[in-house]
């Protein structure tokens, strides 16, 4: 099988790719620094302009970018492997959205202002939430219809609650925040959202990433995986809370960012021939490069105007989600 | 002889008109029920209106944050620039500005009302033609010239004082800043300090990149932020690291409500401003 033979090629090209876009990232910015400057004052320990701008502004939204990234890819093909369903993603069944309005209730109550982690733990609750009223919803053998439809109605209500949430703050400034909410961005994200989202994130990798086998097993049936005695609650277990905890956090410091979940992992299972073990860490590293790619064109494209993340991530994942419908419409008919 | 008589009935045809257009000039009845629905001309009317002529000011008015004559605003019904809350005023003369809601100012004036719109003031010289614009409207001339005469004698006592030429950067929730054509530029002018966003070519409000405010190592930094006693991501630009590590000496909390209109008081702003510039220069 060649796909076999092409699939460590693969991970280092992505791999590659990843590190490239990241060293990229670090060099857009409205200041016009030399790359040469920037990497130099990335490590020195000056305390100049540019160091500052190096360390405390391009820094963590180069992490974030790629995490987030990682996050949104990973879970996105976790969540079409368990649920068995091609349009699953955080962003279509609601996950995203659920976590908005976790975030906004602790950010806008002041709850986060007083304690920090109030902030992904609350994020983390509305996406556990999603995640079940999702799947009691659609059932055990809910099919690709109904998976969509209660990810669609989750997705409203947790909108119109952020809204109302945004809308009821005495901030003047809140109720525009909506938009940032809903598509995500990491304009003048720092360190301190580094450090408060990274540990849930990578938590959250390793519950997905154990997944491995279990969704391999999965491909099979049900029946057939607690046959070949895969333990289908500590499955579920691992990709509910696997997911909302690195979704939960990536939400809570750069809002919903739609598609990557759904894109990436589509577009590379051809590649690493449809094993569900092998596109997990295939489409982290492929949902690192879409966003690390989004945040770079937000920032070149329209520098003054602070462009959202899921306005570029929907320009492509919106279209590729048409055709997948139209693809898939036999099945959900 | 001709000619004369020709110019002659001209003139008598002119002084005739004239006479024929002051009655309607003159019967133009002092407003004695006025509503403003903009916190700019709130201020200026109460600024100018005679006792009792001033009826209603909009909510904004009474805000410390938005306002600089939230107290006096207590004195005054509260409206909220809804069309049927002004109707029921029964107003004879509303002040609205250019940015209220289109439909409301439409709607009100479709109702017979006479809605008169403001601007919002981009420099000093708009802050005197809306004074002298206001006290024509309310019949309180007198009045608008004497705080038309505060006004340019604010101004001269500014212009006394050398222009120190240090450098300042407005920065507020979400990064904007303020640049060229702009209330804020004129007051840094006239406070003597030369204004980052302006020397970057920027017009009008927009964002200015925490990177950028980094580069352009600016001497003064204004911070005009109010507390809504609730949070909103806008306001974290103000607080990250990068921020905070470049204005741990150099920002000033500017007086913000005194800067949103112009009136007589907004020169607070700039003998403010004039102040922390002459201090930094002696440190």
């Amino acid at each position: 099988m060649s796909a076999d033979r092409h699939y460590p090629l693969l991970l280092t090209l992505l791999a590659a790719a990843t590190l490239a876009l990241f060293l990229l990232s670090l060099t857009v910015g409205p200041a016009g620094i030399a790359f040469a400057d920037s990497m130099k004052a990335l490590f020195s320990d000056k305390a100049d302009g540019v160091a500052l701008i190096m360390r405390e502004i391009r820094l963590p939204r180069a992490i974030l970018g790629g995490m987030i990234g990682a996050t949104l890819g990973l879970s996105g093909a976790a969540l079409q492997g368990y649920l068995r369903n091609p349009l699953a993603e955080p962003g279509l069944l609601g996950i995203s959205a659920s976590a908005s309005l976790g975030a906004v209730l602790a950010i806008y109550t002041g709850l986060s202002a007083a304690f920090a982690l109030a902030l992904p733990l609350a994020a983390l609750t509305g996406a556990v939430a999603a995640v079940l009223v999702v799947q009691a919803l659609a059932g055990q053998r809910g099919g690709a219809l109904i998976v969509i439809l209660a990810g669609i109605a989750v997705t409203s209500f947790a909108g119109a609650m952020t809204s109302l949430a945004l809308n009821l703050s005495p901030n003047p400034f809140a109720a525009l925040e909506i938009m940032f909410w809903m598509l995500g961005s990491l304009t003048d994200r720092s360190m301190v959202h580094v450090w408060l989202s990274a540990p849930f994130m990578l938590v959250g990798w390793l519950m997905l990433g154990s997944l491995g086998r279990a969704l391999d097993a999965l491909t099979l049936g049900s029946e057939t995986a607690a046959s070949m005695g895969i333990e289908l609650r500590k499955v579920q277990f691992l990709a509910v809370f696997g997911t909302a905890a690195s979704v939960g956090a990536a939400t809570a410091v750069a809002g919903a960012i739609g598609f990557v979940g759904l894109v990436v992992p589509h577009i590379l299972r051809p590649l690493v021939g449809a094993r569900p073990s092998r596109l997990l860490p295939a489409s982290a590293l492929g949902g690192a490069c879409v966003v690390l790619t989004a945040d770079i064109l937000v920032r070149i494209i329209a520098p003054e105007r602070d462009l959202k993340l899921g306005v570029l991530t929907a320009i492509v994942g919106a279209p590729f989600f048409l055709w997948l419908v139209f693809r898939t419409r036999r099945s959900l008919l | 002889m001709m000619i004369l008589r020709t110019a002659l009935s001209c003139f008598v045809a002119a002084v005739l008109g004239m006479a024929a257009a002051l009655p309607t000039f003159a019967a133009e009845p002092t407003p004695r029920r006025i509503v403003s629905m903009n916190v700019c001309t709130d201020q200026l009317a109460m600024l100018i209106a005679g006792a009792g002529q001033l009826h209603s000011v909009s909510a904004l008015a009474g805000d410390p944050r938005a306002s600089a004559m939230a107290d006096e605003a207590r004195a005054f019904a509260v409206n909220h620039a809804l069309a049927e809350e002004i109707f029921l005023m029964e107003p004879d003369l509303i002040l609205a500005g250019t940015f209220s809601a289109r439909a409301t100012v439409g709607l009100l004036r479709r109702l017979g009302f006479r809605v008169e719109e403001f601007a919002p003031a981009r420099s000093f010289a708009d802050v005197r033609d809306n004074i002298r614009r206001i006290g024509a409207l309310l019949h309180r001339q007198e009045r608008a010239a004497e705080l038309v005469a505060q006004l340019d004698d604010g101004l001269a006592r500014l212009r006394a004082g050398a222009p120190s030429g240090r450098t300042i950067a407005l920065y507020e929730p979400n990064s904007y800043t303020a640049g060229a054509g702009t209330l804020a530029n004129d007051i840094f002018t006239a406070a003597g300090l030369v204004n980052i966003a302006e020397r970057l070519g920027v017009t009008g409000s927009t964002r200015l990149p925490l990177e950028q405010l980094i580069m352009a190592k600016p001497d003064l930094i204004g911070r005009s932020s109010s507390d809504y006693g609730a949070p909103a991501l806008a306001q974290e630009n103000l607080v990250h690291p990068a921020f905070r590590a470049l204005s741990r000496q150099d920002a000033i909390d500017l007086p913000v409500a005194k800067m949103i209109c112009g009136a007589p008081f907004t020169l607070d702003a700039a003998f403010m401003l004039q102040d922390a510039a002459a201090k930094q220069e002696r440190r």
